[in-house]
């Protein structure tokens, strides 16, 4: 049986009428053409999937769309505004946190959500807020040096930047 | 991977939710934070006909101390341990293990109440819940049932959880006065269930003997397992070091671990011993007021 459901995504409302086993990673990328968000392992180990879900980083191959009725989610697409990139983006640019790419979104959404619950991390705690997502290029090196960059640039430049962007 | 077809039904309070399970009796499963549950229906391990999902009740995300005991509710989540401030100062045992369950973004999702219905040996708040003598709060169609722990788990993913029963709460009593725990677990690597874990608790008296002692183990057999041998020879004792290798020694001889992925059974059971040692020597330390 169909259910009608209602998504924030990023700021804007979606309806739509979706299976029951529909998972809210294909929901995003297949029903809504968001495929930022991508699929690694399908098995709950990779966080290539990580969306924000009421605030909370989550693994979307493990939640159902129907779970996220009348709630907040949050994609990579929600990073940049207006055309310009988010703090965490630029860091991954500016400090080649990126090698092959796959494991970005998800690893971004992880660093977004670990630095809006702690603003400085220590390079422990980035190591320690990024362990649910799995990079078989980097090596993680210059992953921890962006989620650093993006946590400074957003120290140096916080609300003002933030209104300005949305 | 996509599950097999179910039909979703999201009660908003659990005499509607207990109502679902009374009607659909084993072809139903309730819905916590999926973590163990929508991956084994991805595999098709698990085919339930209805699944019937608690998130959307309210006041079940509790986690306070009141009359004796900390109450933590069915959608209390690891996450929501892990960062309280009010179990850092008072629970070193469930701080400890709430942070090496899994990696942050299943913390964000799973449940206690959940990995307790789960009861996978490997599950760590099986072990840790034992070592702190924990009351789980089962709510079905008459009235609650507070089942101790030590009752709870039956065998490997099965528990004294009627079929129309739910996990509402979980009761931990509040530490004694010179108490200490710790919770330590070794994997393969970041986010695996443990090789093997352990929690322990202990109570000392006026002139520093073991008042009371708590040992749980993870994934070193077909449940959560107690080690009761290792808390008599420790109980009444004062904790030195001979004594603690004692515990430990008794712990790794009543545990009964399986040899596969995670090592052969000989290994784990001598790293039962010593992470009791050390778990016990940090829980003793705890006692005294030490980090
Ligand atoms: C990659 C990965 C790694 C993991 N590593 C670990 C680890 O290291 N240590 C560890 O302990 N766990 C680990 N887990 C498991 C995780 O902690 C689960 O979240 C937990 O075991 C189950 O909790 P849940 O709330 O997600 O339950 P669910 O998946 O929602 O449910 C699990 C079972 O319990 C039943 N159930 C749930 N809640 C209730 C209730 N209130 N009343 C009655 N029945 C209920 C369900 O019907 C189902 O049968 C891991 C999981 C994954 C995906
Ligand atoms: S695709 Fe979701 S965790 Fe790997
Ligand atoms: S950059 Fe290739 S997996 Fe991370």
């Amino acid at each position: 049986m169909g259910h009608r459901i209602s998504v924030t995504i990023n700021g804007t409302v979606h309806e739509a009428e979706v299976e029951s086993r529909l998972l809210l990673v294909h929901f995003l990328r297949e029903v809504l053409g968001l495929t930022g968000t991508h699929i690694g392992c399908d098995t709950t180990n990779c966080g290539a999937c990580t969306v924000l879900l009421q605030g909370r980083a989550v693994k979307s191959c493990t939640v159902l769309a129907v779970q996220a009725d009348g709630r907040e989610v949050m994609t990579v697409e929600g990073l940049a505004r207006n055309g310009q990139l988010h703090p965490v983006q630029e860091g991954f640019f500016e400090k080649h946190g990126l090698q092959c790419g796959f494991c970005t979104p998800g690893m971004m959404m992880s660093a977004y959500a670990l630095l809006q619950q702690n603003p400085n991390p220590s390079e422990g705690e980035i190591r320690w807020g990024i362990s649910g997502n799995l990079c078989r290029c980097t090596g993680y090196v210059n992953i921890v040096e962006a989620v650093k960059y993006a946590a400074e640039k957003m120290r140096a430049t916080p609300a003002a930047a933030e209104l300005e962007r949305s | 991977m996509i599950p097999d077809r179910f039909e979703y039904v999201a009660p908003s309070s659990v005499a509607e939710a207990v109502g679902l399970l009374q009607r659909y009796g084993a072809e139903a499963k309730v819905l916590a934070g999926g973590h163990s549950l929508i991956p084994l229906m991805k595999l098709r391990l698990a085919s339930p006909r209805y699944l019937v999902d608690i998130n959307r009740i309210r006041g079940l995300a509790q986690l306070q101390e009141d009359d004796g005991t900390l109450g933590v509710g069915a959608l209390t989540r690891h996450a929501d341990l892990e960062t309280s401030e009010l179990i850092r100062s008072r629970y070193p045992l469930l701080a400890d293990a709430a942070r090496v369950i899994a990696d942050p973004l299943v913390r964000n999702m799973g449940t206690l109440a959940g990995s307790l219905a789960h009861a996978d040996p490997a599950g760590d708040w099986g072990a840790a819940m034992l070592a702190v003598r924990a009351q789980v709060v089962a709510t079905g169609p008459r009235r609650d049932r507070t089942i101790p722990i030590d009752e709870f788990f039956v065998d490997t993913f099965t528990t004294t959880l009627g079929p129309d029963e739910i996990v509402s709460e979980i009761r931990v009593p509040k530490p004694s006065p010179r108490s200490g725990g710790a919770y330590l677990k070794v994997e393969r690597k970041v986010g695996d269930f443990a090789i093997a874990a352990v929690g322990t608790y202990v109570v000392l008296d006026e002139k520093g003997a073991c008042r009371q002692v708590g040992i749980g183990l993870c994934n070193v057999g077909a449940t959560s397992l107690r080690a009761k041998r290792a808390e008599e020879t420790l109980r009444g004792r004062v904790p030195d070091e001979k004594a603690i290798a004692d515990a430990a020694r008794a712990a790794s001889e009543e545990c009964d671990p399986a040899s596969d992925l995670r090592g052969p059974a000989e290994y784990k059971r001598d790293l039962v011993r010593v992470l009791i040692g050390r778990a016990l020597r940090r829980a003793v330390q705890r006692a005294k007021g030490g980090a």
